[in-house]
């Protein structure tokens, strides 16, 4: 059972990619389900995240989310939106998704809001500036750091999470994984484990460089700001970062 | 029976499948207990193991940037593995046993320990351990008497971390057979949407992890006397 060589040759032949139900339509299926989760976790959670941040209230609440989602298991929750009404299928996965891709986002937001120095937000009001102008221009900016870390944790946690909903009749690229599992093909079980990790790692790459791009002020390669942070820096407070 | 009139009805939609079902539980508990012991077994395993390793490699990161860049980045690595593809990167080695969840646990809770440990172990104050070296502290009395107790609570933080979502992951172990409560949830959709078994996996899953959190707490409260004081 040499899985490895068999998954490289599965790999390399062109039909498994292009044919109906190959890789590609696979991945863009997983893409999808993936892509419209973390929309719609960042479209409800960005603005109640900061909200709930630049009031200062409502941390009990965040706090317990976080923590009880870290306990609840991604596969349980994939699995009941599967068995509720909706049906199992994609759109059971996409609203299971995003509903776990919500704490790491709103974690982050609410912990980014708070961290801005009150000085900062004084500053900014004694220019003159609106309530929502503080919020636009002043306070968001300075939390956007943490608002993409929970965007990005969020995003690579959905990607690795959708190859699991293969196991409760969902789509995307577990289902070579599954199908490996089923036939007793072990090639194509680590072909599947291939294509899912290597996704999951280009997501983790790709936002990255999109957190760079979007965070304002100078700016640095992320690998030199790897570099400068002083190396005592606290494991990331909020990430609520569960392998997945 | 159920399609004897040839109309596609769904046993789902025939007969009652409600979400709470305690006869479920009183008529499977061996079962449910069976498969309980064996999550509550890989988690102990998977997390103590993990300690046991990440410790050494704490404390040698410590001792350069360059070695403390090196794990941090690796971790980062191991860490966005997602579980699905380790399961499956593991099954052909050790195959469609225990084994393979317990090494894939023993990573995840390996890298999330290495970095808390680190992290408490950088946060040491350099005066304390500077005073401590002129007392005479030689480096294990160093360890064991000043960067132990100093680094306990973001050891314990991280234990605390590793056990919950070590719970969590292991449920994906159903890959290959040996996924705790997660055989009750994966069983429940494959036994025609049985809600009152996947709700079972489910909350079982939870409260073991609520259940180990409040114990690590419990645990790190007498371990730690003296943080007492000040919070009272």
């Amino acid at each position: 059972m040499n899985g490895f060589s068999d998954a490289l040759i599965y790999l390399n032949d062109p039909f498994n990619w292009t044919r109906r139900d190959g890789i590609l339509d696979l991945l863009g299926e997983h893409l999808g389900i993936s892509a419209v989760a973390v929309l719609a976790a960042v479209v409800l959670a960005v603005p109640v995240g900061v909200l709930l941040g630049t009031t200062g209230r409502g941390a009990g609440p965040v706090v317990v989310l976080s923590n009880v989602s870290r306990a609840v298991p991604t596969l349980a929750l994939l699995t009941l939106f599967a068995v509720s009404p909706i049906g199992f299928g994609n759109r059971a996965t996409t609203i299971a998704l995003a509903v776990f891709a919500i704490p790491p986002v709103l974690t982050n937001t609410f912990v980014g809001m708070r961290g801005v120095d009150p000085d900062v937000r004084e500053a900014a009001r004694a220019m003159g500036m609106g309530r929502r102008q503080v919020v636009l221009r002043a306070e968001l900016p300075l939390a956007m750091p943490l608002v993409m870390t929970g965007i990005r944790t969020a995003a690579v946690q959905v990607v690795a999470t959708a190859g699991l909903a293969a196991l409760v009749g969902g789509g995307g690229l577990g289902r070579i994984v599954n199908l490996g599992f089923g036939q007793q093909n072990y090639g194509l079980v680590v072909a599947g484990a291939i294509l899912v990790a290597g996704l999951a790692l280009l997501t983790e790459l790709l936002l990255v460089v999109l957190s760079w791009l979007v965070t304002p002020g100078p700016r640095r390669l992320p690998a030199l700001v790897a570099r400068n942070r002083p190396p005592s820096a606290v494991p990331e407070p909020t990430a609520a970062g569960v392998p997945l | 029976m159920l399609n004897a009139d040839g109309g596609a009805v769904l046993a789902v939609d025939a007969a009652p499948n409600p979400w709470f079902d305690p006869s479920y539980v009183t008529e499977n508990w061996d079962t449910i207990l069976g498969h309980l012991g064996e999550h509550v077994r890989l988690t102990i395993a998977a997390v103590l193991l993990g300690a046991v390793i990440a410790l050494p490699l704490a404390l040698v990161a410590r001792r350069s940037r360059w070695l403390s860049g090196t794990v941090l980045g690796l971790s980062t690595f191991v860490y966005a593995i997602p579980s699905l593809a380790m399961f499956a990167f593991l099954f052909p080695v050790t195959g469609l046993t225990s084994t393979t969840v317990l090494v894939g646990l023993v990573l995840y809770s390996l890298v999330i320990l290495v970095r808390n440990f680190l992290a408490g172990l950088q946060a040491v104050p350099a005066d304390v351990r500077e005073a401590a070296r002129g007392m005479g502290y030689g480096p294990l009395q160093l360890l064991v008497r000043v960067d132990l107790p100093l680094a306990l609570p973001t050891f314990m933080a991280g234990l605390r971390i590793a056990t919950v979502s070590t719970v969590a992951l292991t449920t994906v172990g159903v890959l290959v057979g040996h996924g705790g409560l997660g055989q009750l949830i994966v069983g429940g959709f494959n036994a025609n949407f049985y809600r009152a078994e996947i709700v079972t996996g489910t909350v079982g899953c939870v409260l073991l992890a609520l259940a180990a959190d409040v114990l690590l707490a419990g645990i790190e409260r007498l371990l730690t006397p003296w943080r007492r004081v000040g919070a009272a």
